[in-house]
C-alpha cells in the first residue's frame, strides 16, 4: 500500500520536508483559522442571524460584495486592453508600463489609500474638478470602487499575458485566410481561448478586492449604510468587545472566499486544459 | 547562414502578407485607440497615485519631509517595521523552500490539496487573518488566559504583529518556487545521487544554483508585502505610539491628524521600497529569460 501511495525515489528528505511543512501549515495557518469555526460553534443559529441580519452589516457586504465585482469587471475590461497592447504592440515607455503593473502587489495598501485620496478628494487632484460636474468620488461607493480598481489592477494583466504571448499567430492567419474579417477572428477565435485565463483574473481581483482594508477606508469615509465596507465592520464589532459578532461576519466572507478559491481552481484547470500549459 | 536568410525572407513575406490582408492585424487607428485606453486606464488608476504620493511628501519641502522621517516615533515605527521583515521573511522563506521540495521533488497522495491551503492566506481578507489570532491569543481566546497569567502580551503587542505578518506572507516564497521546480524536474537531482552526492549538497550545489533567482523573487515580494501589511497589523497591534506602530499604522496615524505632509513623507519610503521590489523583479525576469535564451543556444 505505502509503495503504491508514495512512489519510491531516490531523493533524500521527504520526510523532513514534509513533515515541516505540515507542522509549520498547521501551526501558522490551520489551527488559528479553526478559531473563527470553534468561535463559531459557541453562536446559536438565533445570534449568527441577529448579527448578519443587522442593516448596517447586510449593507456592508452588500457593499463589498458589489463593489468588487463592479472594480473586477472594470479590470477585466481595460486589463484585457493594457495585456493586448503590452502583447501585440510597440509603443514608448512599454518596459516601463510593463514593469509598474505590478505595483500594487507591492505598494503597502495604505499609501495606495492615502494617495488614492489626495487624487480624488473634493479638493483633491482631480477631485476638485470633478467636483463642480456634480460627480463626488471621495466617501462615496465610487471612492471604494476606484480604491478595488487599483488594487486589482494586475490580477488580469498578469493571467490574460502569458496565454496571449503564447498564442500562435498561425491560428489568426488560418482564420483570416478562411475569410474571417478582423474583428471576426478576435471575438471568434483569439477571445475564446484566452476566456478561461480572462475569467480567472477576474475571479483572483474579485477575491482580492472583496477583503480589501486599507486602501479603501481612506477614501470611503466610513459613513455608517453608505460607504462601510465589511472588514471594516469585523473590525467596529472587535472594538466594541463583540467577538461573536466580528466572527459571525468573517465566517460570511470565509465562506465565499472558499467557493471562490473553488473556483479560481477550476477555472485554472480549465485553462490549462484549453492552452495547453500549467498557469 | 542560409537558415538566417530563410528567416528573414520568411519575415519579409509575412509583412508583405500583413499589409495586403488587413485581416491578421488591427487597422492603426483601431491600434492607437487601443493603446491609449490601455495608458490611460494605467495613468488614472496607477502612475498618477504613486506620483501624489512624492508630490504630497514634498509639498512643505525638504526641510518638513526629514523632519517627518527623524520623528522619533517614525523612527520607532521603522525599527519596527526592519525587526517584523528580518523575522517573519526567513521563518517563510524556510517553509518555502521546504514546502517546494516535498511538493516537486515526490509523489504523495493529497499534493493539490496541500498546494491549494498553501494559497489560503492570499483568499483570506488581511482583517479576518488579524482577527484569528485575536481569537486565539487575545483575552478571551484559547490561549488567551493562559499568557495573561503569566504576564506575556501577544496581541496589542509585537508576538501578534509578528503572526499576523508572518500569515499574511506566508504562501510567497512557496509560491514561486513550486511551479520554477516543478518545470525544472528532478533528473538533476536524482543524477548527483547517482554519483554519490549526499542529501545536502545536492541541494546546494545542483538545487540551488537553479533556483537562486526565483527564491530572491519570493524573498523581495513577501518583504515587500511583509514592511507593507496594514489590515491585518492593524487589528492585532493596538496602536501603542512607539511600542506597536509599524510604518503603515504610523502613516495612517498622521493622516487622521490632518498631519499630511509627515504622512506621505513615511509613505514615500514605504513607496520607494515598493519601486525597488519592482526593479529586482525585472531584473530576476530579465537575468531567467537570458539564462533560457543561453540555454537554447546550447
Amino acid at each position: 500500500m505505502k509503495q503504491k501511495l508514495f512512489k519510491q525515489s531516490v531523493i533524500p528528505g521527504f520526510g523532513v520536508t514534509l513533515g515541516f511543512t505540515l507542522a509549520y501549515l498547521g501551526l501558522i495557518v490551520l489551527i488559528p483559522l479553526s478559531a473563527v469555526v470553534w468561535k463559531t460553534t459557541d453562536l446559536t443559529l438565533a445570534q449568527f442571524w441577529a448579527t448578519v441580519s443587522e442593516p448596517r452589516v447586510v449593507a456592508s457586504l452588500k457593499l463589498s460584495f458589489g463593489a468588487a465585482l463592479l472594480a473586477a469587471g472594470v479590470n477585466a475590461f481595460f486589463g484585457l486592453i493594457l495585456a493586448w497592447s503590452l502583447v501585440r504592440y510597440s509603443f514608448p515607455g512599454k518596459k516601463i508600463v510593463d514593469t509598474l503593473v505590478d505595483l500594487p502587489f507591492a505598494l503597502p495598501t495604505a499609501v495606495a489609500g492615502i494617495a488614492l485620496t489626495a487624487i480624488y478628494a473634493k479638493n483633491g487632484w482631480l477631485g476638485q474638478y470633478l467636483e463642480p460636474l456634480g460627480i463626488k468620488v471621495a466617501f462615496t461607493p465610487i471612492g471604494i470602487m476606484i480604491a478595488l480598481i487599483f488594487i486589482g489592477l494586475p490580477f488580469v494583466v498578469r493571467t490574460v499575458q502569458p496565454v496571449l504571448e503564447d498564442l500562435d499567430k498561425e491560428i489568426e492567419e488560418a482564420a483570416a485566410s478562411l475569410g474571417a474579417n478582423r474583428a471576426q477572428a478576435v471575438f471568434k477565435v483569439v477571445l475564446p481561448i484566452i476566456l478561461p485565463a480572462l475569467l480567472t483574473g477576474f475571479a483572483l481581483a474579485f477575491a482580492r478586492a472583496v477583503g480589501e482594508y486599507g486602501s479603501v477606508i481612506f477614501i470611503a469615509g466610513n459613513l455608517p449604510m453608505v460607504s462601510e465596507i465589511a472588514p471594516l465592520m469585523i473590525i467596529t464589532k472587535l472594538e466594541q468587545y463583540d467577538y461573536s459578532g466580528a466572527t459571525s461576519i468573517a465566517v460570511v466572507m470565509l465562506f465565499f472566499s472558499f467557493i471562490l478559491l473553488l473556483l479560481v481552481n477550476t477555472l485554472q484547470a480549465w485553462a490549462a486544459k484549453r492552452t495547453g500549459r500549467e498557469l | 547562414m542560409a537558415g538566417g536568410i530563410a528567416t528573414a525572407l520568411g519575415a519579409k513575406s509575412i509583412k508583405v502578407n500583413q499589409k495586403i490582408n488587413g485581416a491578421t492585424q488591427e487597422s492603426p487607428w483601431v491600434r492607437r485607440v487601443i493603446i491609449a485606453t490601455g495608458l490611460v486606464y494605467f495613468f488614472l488608476f496607477l502612475l498618477l497615485p504613486l506620483g501624489a504620493v512624492f508630490v504630497e511628501a514634498l509639498r512643505k519641502g525638504w526641510d518638513a519631509y526629514v523632519a517627518a522621517l527623524i520623528d522619533p516615533d517614525a523612527l520607532s515605527a521603522i525599527k519596527l517595521t526592519l525587526i517584523v521583515a528580518v523575522v517573519s521573511v526567513p521563518m517563510n522563506l524556510v517553509f518555502g523552500v521546504a514546502a517546494a521540495w516535498a511538493i516537486t521533488k515526490f509523489q504523495f497522495p493529497g499534493k493539490r490539496l496541500l498546494i491549494t491551503m498553501i494559497d489560503l492566506p492570499f483568499s483570506v481578507s488581511p482583517v479576518i487573518a488579524g482577527l484569528i489570532f485575536v481569537l486565539v491569543f487575545g483575552a478571551q481566546g484559547w490561549f488567551g488566559s493562559y499568557f495573561l497569567d503569566n504576564n506575556v502580551k501577544i496581541i496589542f503587542a509585537v508576538p501578534g504583529i509578528l503572526l499576523a505578518t508572518i500569515f499574511v506572507t506566508f504562501p510567497f516564497v512557496a509560491r514561486e518556487l513550486i511551479p520554477l521546480m516543478e518545470a525544472q524536474g528532478k533528473e538533476e537531482e536524482e543524477a548527483a545521487i547517482v554519483l554519490g552526492a549526499r542529501g545536502w549538497q545536492v541541494f546546494r550545489y545542483v538545487t540551488m544554483p537553479n533556483i537562486l533567482w526565483g527564491v530572491i523573487y519570493g524573498v523581495v515580494l513577501c518583504n515587500a508585502r511583509a514592511m507593507g501589511e496594514f489590515g491585518a497589523v492593524s487589528v492585532v497591534s493596538g496602536h501603542i505610539r512607539g511600542e506597536t506602530n509599524s510604518m503603515p499604522l504610523h502613516v495612517e496615524i498622521l493622516y487622521n491628524e490632518y498631519n499630511f505632509a509627515a504622512a506621505f513623507a513615511v509613505a514615500s519610503l514605504l513607496a520607494v521600497l515598493a519601486l525597488v521590489t519592482l526593479l529586482i523583479k525585472t531584473f530576476v525576469e530579465w537575468k531567467a529569460a537570458r539564462v533560457n535564451a543561453e540555454l537554447k543556444e546550447d
